[in-house]
């Protein structure tokens, strides 16, 4: 037999499929990966001491620039965090304008994630184009209630910061009609294609024991079979009001990952649905009328004390952890950011695959840097 | 297995896990808090007072500027919680195991620590729930600032791998045990944590902006 040795490669920190400046050193035996150590902190800003510095409303700004592909989820939550260290109460509209929302965003990230996700896999251009056209049409909706594609800073606290209007409406109405056809096609398209299935069936693979101890979320959890979903947990909003069903998959690989997100999708469209239904019905006003002019000031106060919010975001429990001193700006401002954890599992995923799978398996977590690193 | 109810915690470890609580009350090591923190604000203030170049966007003029919107009251230190679960630091691990074997909560969200210079410790938080769902359990372990060693409880909940990097790394707790105990955002031969109270900030070096009258274009 012949002799081996083991050779160190950094991959990254600028490199085209590791979504960011991200490096990862790789041990690897001949293409075999041994050993994978991620190093994180190139786009580090910490962000969580500007939101020490800056006051809460201010900080709902920068809380876009966390996971910059869904910047409603992650305002959503913030905004949550400050309502129930506050007490604000949130009318029914309000809500349901958050969650029609979140789930837009929801669309968004799976539709980008997949996308990105085949064109690492060599599937240049036309697949990520593809789910570029449905992300496109949900950000000409968020350019309309936020007045940005990306950082709409649009929630506020008790409310949103503008009224859906009967045209926005329609639009949305629109949009949902379309997109069981998109979905439809683009599985038709994807689902059984031969190299697709060769580079990711049994592929990164993460039993669901490991899952569980590495405290991964999101479909990367699902994809291993725990259907574990905040939105079903510990329900929040009025996210008990919808019926929907929590995609689980069956091995745990990246093909897994793959199918609970395109099936997350659908059932994001299912509460898009009810909730577009049910949205004329809703009483009370966009905003908390109360604090309408509490959160249009820099001066909103809140009391002292913590509070600790989780919301189910694309990429998996996005948390919030804030310490008040009741003056204008928290004392302590803490994210549980899903893209960072889930990368903890990341070392167990690719050991024994080859060099060209960590691109793949790396694709199928789904990280965005600006939220590991914050 | 039934899920605990705030405070309910506490009481069952007092039982079953004798001498792990925390029996210690924090205590304020300057007296007055408030005055304190007065102090240093006039510090910071004066220090960007004497200095003709323009504020830095960040830092202590960013905070300077937001009092000067909203009012001169000066911000006061939180009060630690009392309710929850304050474990002593030793025995974190113990705790953390009887959360998971024989409590049933066997998710870890999140490792996060707080830094209170006022009472002279840094409290690093742990949430604690249930893959099943429902409310979570909050423990927390409260060590002197300038000695802030944990126990790690990664080679246990493996989860906890790189929040305690961040919470060594940020915040200067020591995590003996860790297999990689390494700085994570930073680089290695950086010194000082940064998200400590009292850590220096410096602004930003490169803001080129001037205000108008004071000799710069726009």
């Amino acid at each position: 037999m012949l002799k081996t040795e083991e050779l160190q490669i950094n991959i990254g920190p600028q490199h085209p499929s590791t979504h960011g400046v991200f490096r990862l050193m790789a041990t690897v035996d001949g293409e075999t990966v041994v050993h994978l150590e991620p190093v994180f902190g190139y786009l580090h800003r910490n962000h969580e001491q500007l939101g020490e510095i800056w006051t809460y409303l201010q900080t709902i700004t920068i809380t876009d620039r966390l996971d910059y592909f869904n910047s409603m989820i992650n305002e959503h939550g913030y905004c949550m965090t400050v309502e129930k260290l506050a007490s604000i109460e949130v009318p029914e509209r309000a809500e349901y304008i958050r969650v029609i929302m979140s789930e837009l965003s929801r669309i968004l990230n799976h539709a980008a994630a997949i996308g990105f996700w085949l064109q690492d896999m060599g599937s240049w251009g036309t697949t990520l184009m593809f789910g570029f056209r449905q992300r496109e049409m949900i950000m000409d909706i968020f350019e309309s209630v936020g007045g940005s594609r990306m950082m709409c800073n649009y929630m506020r606290f008790g409310g949103v910061a503008r009224d859906l209007t009967p045209n926005l409406v329609e639009q949305i109405n629109l949009f949902l009609e379309g997109f069981p056809q998109f979905i439809d096609d683009f599985e038709r398209l994807m689902m059984e294609n031969e190299i697709l299935l060769a580079r990711s069936r049994n592929v990164g693979v993460l039993p669901k024991e490991l899952a569980a101890a590495y405290s991964v979320t999101g479909p990367v959890i699902r994809g291993s079979g725990i259907p574990y979903d905040i939105r079903r947990a510990e329900p929040y909003s009025i996210y008990d009001r919808f019926a929907f069903d929590i995609p689980v998959g069956s091995v745990g690989d990246v093909y897994d990952r793959f199918l609970v997100r395109m099936e997350e999708m659908r059932q994001s469209h299912r509460i898009l649905r009810q909730a577009m239904e049910q949205l004329p019905q809703a009483s009370g006003s966009y905003i908390n009328q109360a604090y309408k002019a509490a959160s249009k000031q820099q001066g909103l106060r809140l009391p002292a004390g913590e509070a600790y919010c989780r919301v189910e975001s694309p990429k998996g429990e996005l948390g919030y952890y804030i310490v008040s001193n009741g003056g204008n700006s928290a004392y302590r401002y803490g994210i549980r950011a899903p893209s960072l954890i889930n990368l903890t599992a990341l070392n167990d995923m690719c050991r024994g695959y080859t060099v060209a799978d960590i691109v793949v398996i790396l694709g199928s977590i789904d990280i965005v840097m600006g939220e590991v690193d914050r | 297995m039934p899920l605990l109810n705030q405070g309910e915690l506490r009481a069952l470890l007092e039982r079953e896990l004798p001498g792990a609580l925390d029996p210690t009350r924090p205590v304020n090591r300057y007296g007055n808090v408030e005055a304190t923190h007065q102090l240093e604000v006039e510090d910071q203030a004066s220090d960007t007072m004497g200095d003709t170049s323009p504020p830095p966007a960040t830092g202590d003029a960013a905070a300077e500027r937001q009092a000067d919107v909203v009012d001169k009251e000066e911000p006061s230190v939180p009060p630690l919680s009392q309710d929850d679960a304050v474990v002593r630091a030793e025995r974190l691990p113990d705790v953390a195991a009887f959360l998971r074997d024989r409590l049933g909560y066997d998710y870890l969200s999140r490792v996060t620590a707080v830094d209170y210079p006022a009472y002279g410790l840094i409290e690093v938080v742990y949430h604690f729930y249930r893959i099943e769902g429902g409310p979570g359990q909050i423990v927390r372990v409260r060590v002197p600032r300038d000695n802030a060693v944990i126990p790690s409880i990664t080679p246990m909940w493996p989860g906890a791998n790189l929040e305690e990097r961040v919470c060594y790394d940020l915040f200067g707790v020591h995590f003996p045990g860790h297999p990689y105990h390494k700085r994570i955002y930073m680089w290695d031969e950086f010194e000082g944590h940064p998200m400590r109270k009292d850590f220096e900030k410096i602004g930003d070096s490169y803001y080129h902006f001037k205000w108008k009258g004071e000799g710069g274009e726009e």
